[in-house]
């Protein structure tokens, strides 16, 4: 579904990401885990087109979206819960999600958003119960929850979540996992990036280690739980 | 005697105060979307009252104001597409100096097409000695005009901005806009879009006020101080407080003109300008909450 080949990005001079080659295939929850400044974020703006790729190819569905605009990414299926959730903080709850069902409506399927709607609602039943609160006002949790209803109005193939978990409480991040199973569990394909290794290898099929802007481990999830390097840089466990 | 000049000031001061209000009101719409101050603004208005008066000379006045709002606002998304869109993560300032360039090219090509002539539409109703008495109060039909329109504008631009999808996306581009093209939407086609609407809103302001103030090749860049003035006095981004704000600079310069020399009415904006930037960014009506939830 997606598939990165020798992608090097950064910012201005700044390079980040050098030689980056990830792969995802439909149906799957597949993670990259690292530490502040490894290059996540980096990697998730360089896929969706915020930022230009230095060099390297981003295929998406075997189409090259590295030269394409964000917004015919996004209406081609690939979605990004952005780092920090990004809702626009000055509208309710309500026309944050409409917002994100935009593509739906360019594409005619005025009539599936309503039924959209109901869905992530039910998904988010807190979403139903502020959907006239101003999205500034909701709490961190709530945001993120918004924010991934905004991109699930979308109807994307793939769904890229940057660190879901960041600054919310242990409950909290348990909730936005287990919905996270709950998306691929409906069919969705998932890209997660995450510092809270633990928790995403747990629910995730396959995973990467990025450092310092290279990959340098992957494999299947438990495999990298299992992995003692794993254990000591990233699960806070020391090697007897 | 003391009441009628006084409402005859306040009627001045009005008249002025719905083209200032405009001028804010389309600072705020690009502000808004893409966080620039467009200096550029008061060119419009000078376009759109030029245009209309040329368009005069062989079309009917209904058809030649709605040409020339036409035809400006073909000339603001041109401006955008030419000057602004492709420029790759362009900072503030540059945009805006950019807009100071415009301005300038836009007054010297007005120069050479029209010269240095000052012109202006006929009334819209009646002429220029045709009044309406309100209590001993001698109002022009033009006054009405110009302050209907300022209305009707408002009245559009909220139910535009609240409850359409493209408002809604506009709004969405103004508050962030990486958030806005995540969700799909062309935020460059946004951008131009508020450049087309302002100058829209520009262009008819400049065709209403221009049998009462008249129209040249050089009021754009005063207007662009007044609008300034108006939209920081309101808040930035707040149309309706523009509105509000623009009565209050249209009649302070007005009553100014009672107590002070003639040659003063202009420093009061000025002055009033630096005393907001200097004790209230905000502005009058700028609510502190709410600026801190949009962020800007």
């Amino acid at each position: 579904m997606l598939r990165i080949r020798n992608l090097d990005a950064g910012y201005g001079n700044l390079n980040v990401l050098r030689r980056v080659s990830i792969h995802v295939k439909p149906g799957e929850i597949v993670t990259i885990i690292g530490a502040n400044g490894a290059g996540k974020t980096t990697l998730l703006k360089t896929i969706t087109g915020l930022l230009k790729a230095q060099a390297g190819e981003v295929l998406f569905n075997g189409q090259d979206i590295g030269a394409m605009p964000t917004e015919r990414i996004v209406s081609g299926g690939c979605s990004l819960v952005p780092e920090g959730r990004q809702v626009f903080p000055a509208m309710p709850v309500s026309e944050n999600l409409l917002l994100g069902a935009y593509v739906q409506f360019k594409r005619g399927n005025k009539h599936e958003v309503e039924r959209d709607l109901d869905r992530v609602y039910a998904l988010f039943p807190v979403l139903k119960q502020r959907e006239h609160q101003l999205a500034g006002t909701l709490s961190g949790g709530e945001q993120q929850m918004l924010a991934m209803g905004r991109a699930l109005m979308a109807r994307p193939k793939l769904i890229m979540l940057d660190e879901p978990s960041m600054g919310l409480a242990p409950l909290m991040v348990k909730e936005i996992f287990n919905i996270i199973v709950r998306l691929r569990a409906e069919g969705n394909t998932v890209l997660l990036v995450e510092q809270n290794a633990r928790s995403a290898l747990k629910i995730a099929n396959r995973g990467y280690v990025l450092e310092t802007g290279r990959i340098i481990l992957e494999g299947e999830a438990e495999d990298l739980l299992a992995n003692r390097d794993v254990q000591r840089a990233y699960l806070g466990r020391d090697a007897e | 005697m003391f009441f009628e000049l006084f409402f005859q000031y306040l009627v001045a001061g009005l008249t002025y105060g719905t083209i200032y209000a405009i001028v804010g009101i389309g600072f705020n719409i690009i502000y808004n979307t893409t966080g620039i101050i467009n200096f550029a603004q008061g060119e419009f208005v000078m376009l759109g009252g030029m245009t209309a008066v040329t368009l005069y000379g062989f079309l009917p006045l209904p058809l030649a104001v709605i040409g020339a709002v036409l035809i400006t606002m073909v000339m603001g998304g041109l401006i955008e597409m030419v000057f602004i869109r492709w420029l790759v993560k362009p900072t503030v300032l540059r945009m805006i100096i950019i807009t100071i360039g415009i301005s300038i090219l836009i007054r010297e090509g007005a120069l050479l097409v029209w010269g240095e002539g000052v012109r202006s539409l006929p009334y819209f109703t009646g002429n220029e000695i045709s009044a309406l008495s309100l209590g001993g109060v001698r109002l022009s039909p033009q006054v009405l005009w110009s302050i209907g329109v300022c209305m009707v504008i408002v009245l559009f631009l909220n139910l535009f901005f609240k409850h359409t999808m493209l408002g809604r996306e506009m709004r969405a581009c103004a508050a962030n806009r990486d958030a806005a093209a995540l969700c799909g939407i062309p935020t460059k086609n946004m951008i131009t879009l508020s450049f087309v609407l302002s100058a829209g809103i520009g262009a008819l302001a400049g065709c209403v006020v221009s049998p009462i103030t008249y129209t040249q090749y050089s009021i754009g860049s005063g207007l662009a101080i007044k609008g300034f003035t108006v939209a920081i006095l309101g808040g930035l981004g707040n149309s309706m407080a523009a509105v509000a704000a623009g009565f209050i600079l249209g009649i302070l310069e007005s009553f100014s003109i009672w107590v002070l020399p003639t040659a003063y009415k202009d420093a009061i904006s000025i002055a009033i300008l630096l005393a907001m930037l200097f004790i209230r960014p905000s502005g009058l009506f700028g609510n502190k909450e709410a600026m801190r939830l949009k962020d800007f």
